[in-house]
């Protein structure tokens, strides 16, 4: 998973096009201010070094043993990191009409959330958000673009004390 | 922004004459019906530059419908020079225009116009029904053209027209990652296009009223996916359903429009709901644990049509407008999505997934002949034509440049054509009769 993401970042830094997503409004990407990558408790660190996301087949919700295994860290990141609530985004890829991927969606953050509660993160700071097919990160029309697309991101608020 | 046209019968019309010029729409059109709709006669200055402009969207409509095809003003032999002498049948006969429309308009100091206008059955010799007369502000120009070819198109086929119609559909610019969406109501023909909202929000799938005047949609107003109800006339808009942890989508009036079928979803799990618009009220229509949306009413309001994914993958549903146990309609290889009940009540159309290509298609309302109407990379969202015969939908291209725009074609399959619009176009719902 870690060397997915860095994949991502080569691509971002090669192509204008990639780069110009960073930050777009439901992408799940960085913002690029969020911290140092350095330090522990910055949603950088979370995005880069915790995994901000999860990957699903094709029309399915259920989380594989490399998406537990992300969520496993967040749920520690999160546990120990209170000052921050979380918005849980469900995309689907293109390849579905608009509102049963709306739902799709749905049910990926929501598989994503009940995760997390179950791993011992208050249920009061995570709230899920699905897109459906509105937010693609990668915009080919390939399985290699829509396996990137059909993601649950977990995107921080940082809420204060 | 509403327009009031006087119909009028021409008391001057001879007596209408059974004819034999008529197009069977059912029995499938290959060969369009020849006419001839010379420039209108100018009744006065005022009246004048609408004279030629009437024509044209008169014969854009007829010829878009597919089932007429247009005799070019160049080839025409007679002049109509004036709107009361007798028609020179044999010229017309000579260049096989077998439909022709002669028309007049008129235009007031207070900025009025009033059109007159006669359809004549060329090889009969006679007049097809009689003539009429519109007036109203002349801002509504296009609509009157309309309203002419709806005319001519109802005499001709024997079934309503359906130019006089509007459209509202998403308006898509930004790329495709980041797609900016705003609702855009428009003419059937894409004519006078208005935005009813900003590009702040995303916003899916608009539905018109029963009579046209209020669109549901989904936008993302408040950050999250709920359904509003906006007034045409003063643009004014609100959140109907806003219950906290939930997401509101899908919404369609029933055809008696004070309720309304839309999807929630809950914990993950999305089912149908009914609102009443006077009371507020909710009924729950579906329990389950699947996947059930995209609810469209039939037109006497008894049933509803939806998709679910009860059986592990998309297919489409009928069940009693009270909800109760549903009867599964699609039985096809692939997913069918997006049903929608025709306005004659006669058909369902759908969106198909198979073999990694989509369809537009139409099936009995029994699941029986099923009939896919297109195929391409990506179309999907179907909507009737006010009369039933035209379906509008969304294609869109492949690849990281691909962009949404709107098509119609005819429940035959034929006449597939792009409909006009200033940028990218999706989801578009066609106005009921008489908008």
């Amino acid at each position: 998973m870690k060397w997915l993401s860095k994949v991502g970042a080569v691509l971002c830094l090669t192509s204008v096009i990639g780069c110009s997503e960073t930050g777009a409004p439901g992408s799940g990407a960085s913002s690029g201010s969020r911290g140092s990558v350095d330090d522990p408790t910055s949603e950088a660190f979370f995005e880069t070094s915790v995994g901000d996301r999860v990957f699903f087949d094709v029309d399915q919700s259920v989380l594989s043993p490399a998406a537990r295994d992300i969520l496993d860290g967040q749920a520690t990141w999160l546990k120990g990191n209170t000052e921050y609530s979380v918005i849980i985004e469900g995309h689907a890829d293109e390849q579905g009409t608009r509102e049963y991927n709306l739902a799709l969606g749905a049910r990926r953050a929501n598989a994503v959330r009940e995760y997390l509660m179950d791993a011992g993160v208050d249920a009061d700071r995570l709230q899920t958000l699905s897109y459906g097919k509105e937010r693609p990160v990668e915009l080919c029309s390939l399985e290699r673009c829509y396996a990137q697309n059909r993601r649950g991101v977990t995107v921080l608020n940082n809420i204060g004390f | 922004m509403r327009i009031l046209i006087l119909l009028t019968s021409l008391l001057l019309a001879t007596a209408a004459v059974s004819s034999p010029l008529r197009i069977k729409i059912t029995e499938g059109v290959v060969e369009p019906l020849p006419f001839a709709a010379p420039s209108f006669i100018a009744e006065n200055a005022a009246g004048a530059e609408y004279a030629e402009a009437l024509a044209d969207i008169i014969a854009q409509d007829l010829i878009g419908s597919g089932l007429f095809r247009e005799i070019p003003e160049a080839a025409h032999i007679s002049k109509i020079t004036s709107f009361a002498s007798p028609v020179q049948y044999s010229d017309w006969k000579a260049i096989n225009a077998q439909a022709l429309i002669t028309g007049t308009v008129s235009g007031s100091a207070t900025g009025q116009i009033t059109i007159k206008f006669r359809i004549y059955d060329v090889f009969a010799g006679a007049e097809l029904g009689k003539g009429l007369r519109f007036s109203g502000s002349a801002d509504g120009w296009r609509r009157m053209a309309h309203k002419v070819a709806d005319v001519v198109y109802g005499r001709i086929t024997g079934e309503t027209g359906y130019f006089d119609s509007r459209v509202v559909f998403v308006s898509e610019t930004g790329r495709k990652g980041d797609r900016k969406k705003r609702l855009a109501i428009m003419d059937y023909d894409g004519a006078n296009v208005q935005y009813l909202t900003d590009s702040k929000s995303i916003v899916l799938a608009p539905r018109f009223s029963p009579t046209g005047d209020r669109v549901l949609y989904t936008s993302y107003e408040t950050g999250f996916p709920q359904i509003y109800l906006l007034d045409v006339g003063s643009v004014k808009r609100k959140v109907l359903q806003n219950s906290a942890g939930t997401m509101s989508f899908a919404p369609r009036f029933a055809p008696n429009g004070n309720s309304v079928v839309y999807s929630l979803e809950r914990g993950g799990n999305t089912d149908i709901y009914l609102m009443s618009l006077t009371s507020g009220k909710n009924r729950r229509l579906t329990n389950a644990a699947s996947i059930e949306t995209a609810p469209s009413f039939s037109p006497d309001g008894s049933q509803i049509v939806f998709e679910s994914d009860r059986s592990g993958s998309q297919q489409l549903y009928v069940m009693s407008a009270n909800g109760g146990a549903p009867k599964r309609i699609s039985f096809g290889a692939g997913r069918y999505g997006t049903p929608v009940w025709s306005p004659r009540g006669d058909l369902i159309a759908f969106t198909k997934q198979n073999k990694g290509r989509f369809h537009i298609g139409v099936m009995r309302v029994d699941g029986s002949k099923e009939r896919l109407l297109t195929a391409s990379f990506l179309d999907e969202g179907p909507s009737w034509s006010p009369n039933g015969r035209v379906i509008m939908f969304t294609r869109e291209t492949q690849g990281s440049s691909g962009s949404s725009s709107l098509y119609s074609v005819d429940i035959s399959g034929r006449n597939l054509k792009p409909v006009k619009t200033p940028d990218g176009a999706s989801d578009p719902a066609w106005s009921p009769l008489g908008r």
